[in-house]
Order: structure tokens, then sequence, then C-alpha cells
């Protein structure tokens, strides 16, 4: 479904990403860990288009989207949470979401669904629709943040460290949430610091150290890795 | 149905009671106090329109006298210069009558509109690019250039400025009819641009412009159609301006002005249309109210300023409305109650 190929993202004369090949197949979630710096939030904004890569190709079911600029990515199907949320914090719970469904904003009755979709994978923001956004908890913010991403009905939904500043509790039931959404038929590529929880639930990961990919393996075997343990999972 | 029924009447209704008004008001009124109205309409008109740039897409526009100098000099210009080099030939243009004064006026508006609107354009690419104060500083570098070019194109009359331009906006004592219909037509169109689905994409490029690309909004569409909106607005604020003062000269565009009317949307609360409207009137009679202090009245005027930001750095509305409940439009409805 999405393939990176040789994938080369500079900063200046910076190298961020050093020719990365990734590939995430229909009905996955594929999760990305690696330390601060490794270059995975940089990974998602080139795919997105938020910045343009030097080198290396993006592919979306077989079609190249390297150049694609972000609003198209978003017709195409293609989502993200950002970093760090990023919501309207002066906006309503609802406008939020409104404008996660823009693309889609004319035809009513898809909105309509998405939004009770929604709020069924998050009764927690349900309450709290007409509360401007930034009164949220923490947790309730990267659900929002999550909930307006769907909004947009990706089929690939990309997902910047959703575990930031979370308590662990957070974290585990909106893991178990993205679990629900990617058997709701969403492809989901997960980019993590916390390994151990985006392993819990991604069916293959990959590990990348300064812009490299340095090793790729279904999650049982990373799990089972030395090396991973060692580096991310603390044991 | 109904609705498009009632917004036949309200816009008739708005004609009339405007024209009604401008008649009533023009024979009553002591000039000078129509004078300051007048000022005051064309501000409004300023401030609403840069309010849509800085207020409500979050750029920071401080060049809009040189939106407000194109409109009036192009305005001007069809008036002055083009129109008679025509005229010979379409006798319909005439003026003198008062259907040839509005016709001319009308044309003059959509000239003015046009090319305000296209440096607009011009200028509103580079915000694809900059940020914050380097946006202000190219929007300043425009005006300025606009102001330099003024005073030194000898057809429109360089230093001198423009004289003798017809009085086309108060033929027929329409002159308060037509500035306020403008000052309606910039808050209407506001306001409908706030309400709308798509206002709310342009409230999201000021939030956080990433999150709105990342949402699938056209940040580059979003700033760019502002810019453009809103240069038009004070194009044909300037058009107008210059109908009712019979004569233009760049000193009334300089950078004083650009100041004067940013200052008008940050004092109103950047992103209140309510807050521009009443900044504008505070700030264009409020000087005029301190005459009685002769030259004092400038010192006072500045100390109020600074007095008023410091109580209120949020401007006097903040980002608040009055007469408009901020999303009164359609919300998509949940099935079901909130638990």
């Amino acid at each position: 479904m999405l393939q990176l190929e040789n994938l080369e993202v500079y900063y200046g004369s910076i190298r961020a990403l050093n020719g990365i090949n990734i590939r995430v197949e229909l009905g996955e979630i594929v999760t990305m860990i690696g330390a601060n710096g490794a270059g995975k939030s940089t990974m998602i904004r080139a795919i997105s288009g938020l910045i343009r890569p030097r080198s290396g190709k993006v592919f979306f079911e077989n079609e190249d989207i390297t150049t694609v600029p972000p609003h198209q990515l978003v017709e195409m199907g293609i989502c993200q949470s950002p970093e760090g949320r990023r919501i309207f914090a002066n906006m309503t719970v609802r406008e939020n979401l409104e404008l996660g469904g823009y693309v889609h904003h004319r035809n009513k009755r898809q909105i309509r669904e998405d939004y009770d979709r929604v709020l069924s994978l998050f009764p927690r923001i349900k309450d709290r629709l007409n509360q401007s956004a930034g009164t949220l908890s923490g947790g309730e913010q990267q659900m929002l943040a999550i909930g307006r991403a769907l909004m947009s009905r990706p089929r690939l939904l990309m997902l910047d460290e959703p575990s930031l500043g979370l308590a662990p509790i957070m974290v585990r039931q909106i893991f178990d949430i993205l679990q629900d959404i990617n058997q709701q038929g969403v492809t989901i590529l997960l980019v993590e610091q916390n390994a151990w929880q985006a392993l819990r639930i991604a069916q293959r990961g990959y590990v990348l150290e300064t812009g490299s990919v340095v090793m790729e393996n279904d999650t049982q075997s990373l799990l089972a890795d030395e090396g991973v343990k060692n580096a991310y999972l603390g044991e | 149905m109904r609705i498009l029924l009632l917004r036949v009447i309200a816009i008739l209704v708005t004609f009339i009671g405007l024209y009604m008004l401008s008649q009533f008001v023009t024979y009553q009124m002591d000039p000078y106090y129509f004078q300051v109205l007048i000022e005051c309409g064309v501000y409004i008109i300023l401030a609403v329109s840069l309010n849509l740039i800085n207020g409500i897409t979050g750029q920071f526009s401080i060049g809009h006298a040189g939106f407000f100098a194109v409109g009036a000099y192009v305005g001007a210009a069809w008036t002055m210069i083009w129109q008679p080099m025509v005229v010979g030939r379409y006798s319909f243009l005439q003026m003198g009558t008062l259907h040839g004064d509005i016709l001319n006026l009308l044309i003059a508006l959509v000239l003015g509109m046009i090319s305000a609107g296209m440096a607009g354009f011009v200028v509103g690419l580079p915000s694809l690019r900059l940020r914050g104060d380097y946006l202000a500083i190219a929007t300043l570098g425009f005006a300025e250039v606009i102001y330099v070019l003024l005073l030194n194109i000898n057809s429109v009359g360089g230093a001198r400025g423009l004289n003798g331009i017809p009085t086309l906006i108060s033929s027929g004592n329409l002159a308060l009819f037509w500035i306020f219909l403008f000052v309606i037509i910039s808050i209407v169109l506001s306001r409908n641009i706030m309400q709308s689905v798509r206002g709310l994409t342009w409230l999201s490029v000021r939030e956080d412009e990433i999150a709105a690309d990342a949402m699938g909004v056209d940040t580059t569409k979003v700033k760019v159609t502002a810019f453009v909106i809103g240069s038009a607005l004070a194009g044909a604020a300037g058009v107008l301006y210059a109908h009712f003062l019979t004569g233009i000269s760049p000193d009334i565009f300089s950078m004083n002005t650009s100041i004067l009317i940013t200052t008008m949307v940050v004092l109103g609360g950047s992103g209140s249309v309510t807050g521009s409207v009443i900044a504008a009137t505070v700030l264009i009679v409020l000087p005029e109210m301190l005459r009685f202090l002769k030259n004092d009245r400038m010192v006072i005027y500045s100390v109020l300023l600074i007095v008023m930001m410091l109580t209120r750095p949020q401007g006097i509305f903040g980002t608040k409305e009055i007469g408009f409940p901020k999303w009164r439009r359609k919300q998509p409805k949940t099935e079901g109650r909130s638990a």
C-alpha cells in the first residue's frame, strides 16, 4: 500500500534520512521505533508532503506521490495525527473534528457517519464537544487528534508519537483503540519511542537509527531480539 | 426557498434604508460631522478588510495603505484620464447626470478593486514563504514601493497628486449610501466566511498552519485568497475615498496610514470584525474629539492608545463578536444522546 524507496531527506546540509526503504501492506499496523532524532518524524513529514525529499520516491497504492502537496494526499486517503498533537486549541472539539473532515465537507452524509464513528471510538471526547480543545487533558487531546485525522476517512493513518507525554494507562487505552481502528480496515503506520506499546499492537516493525533502517522484522522477533531489548525495551 | 426570499428582502431593506438614511443625513448633518462620518466608513472598510488577512488567517500584513492607494489612483485614473479618452466614442459614459455618474463610479470601482486585488495576489504570493515579521517587512516594502511610485509618476501628478476628481459618490446625495454599502459588504463577507466551513479552514491556518496542512487544508490557497479579497476591498475603499475627497496625493497613503489601519485591527482584537469596526470608529473620532486640546492632542491620543493596549493587550473584543453568534451554522448531529 505504501512504499518508500531510498528516501533521502536533508535539512540544509544535514542529512536526516539516509535512503530508507520501508513498505506497509494493506490492513497492517506497522511501527517504526527509534530514539529521539533518529528521523522518525522526518519520515512522516516527507510522506505527507510537508517537506520535500532530496531523492527517493514515495508510492501509495503504486502511485508516485513524492511531490503531491499535502492537501491532495488527504483526499487520496493518507492522513496523519502529527507529533505533539497539534490540535486547534482555541476551537471547540466539534470544530476540530469538522476540520478533520474538511476534504469531504460537501458530502454531509459521510461526515455525519464519520463523526458518529469517531465519537463511538472516543466516548470521552463526546462529552466535551462544545468545550474548547485546549482545555482537554493530554490524553483527550491525543484522542481528539486521532479522531480528527479519522474524520477524513483515511485508508492509511499515520501517527507520530501518540504516546508523547501521556500517562501509561492512557497510552494503553489509546493503543487499544488504535487496534480497533485497524480492525475497521484502516492501515496504520505508527511512529513511536514507546517501543513496548508499539510492538504490542503492531504486526511488523522497523528500527530507525540516525536516519537509517537498521532492522526490520515481525514484532515477535523484534521483541525477542537482544539488541532491541537492550536499546528500546529497557530490560 | 424561504431563506432565499428572506435574503432578497434583507438586501432590499438594506438598500432602501441606506438610501433614505443617506438622503436624510446629507441634508441634516453639519458638513464637518459628515466628513468625519465618511472617514469612519472608509476606515471601517479598511480595518475589516485587513482583519480578513491579519485577524482571520493570521498573516501579518502592515502595508494595507498600498492597496488603498492602488484602488484610489486606478479609480481616479479612470474618471480623470481614461474616461475622457473614450467618452467621445461611447457617449453613454458622459458624466454629469445621475445615471452617468453611477455608471462611471461602478466602472472605477471594478477597475480599482481588480487592480488592488491583483496587487494583493502578487503580495500574497511571498506570504507562502515568509512568516510573521518577515512577511510584515515585505508588505511594508510593497506599500513603500507604491508610495514612491506615485510620488514619481507625473501623469498622476507626482507629489501634488490628482486634483479635481469629480465627486461621483456625492452625486444624488449618495455618498453615505456608497460608503456604507461597502461597509456592509465587507462585514457581511467577513461574517459569511467566518461562519462557513471554509472560514473554519481560514481560522485553522491562523491557529496552526502545519496542522491545517495535515488536515488537508490547502493553506496556500487560503492565504492568497485572503490577501486578494482583503486588498480588493481596500481598493474599493480607495476608489470611494478618492471620489469623495476630489483630490488625492501620495501623502494620504503613506506608511502612517498603513500603521493606523494595522493599529485598528490590533486594538479591536485581531480576528474580531466587531472589534475592527469599533476600533476604526474610535481611532477616527478620537483625534477629532481631542481637537480642543490644540497642539497636545496627538500626545494625548498616543497616550490613550498605549493605555488601551496595556489594559487590554488582546484588543477591545479579543476574538469575540457581537451581533452574530460565532457558529450558528448547522453542526453535524450525533445519533442518540451523549453519555
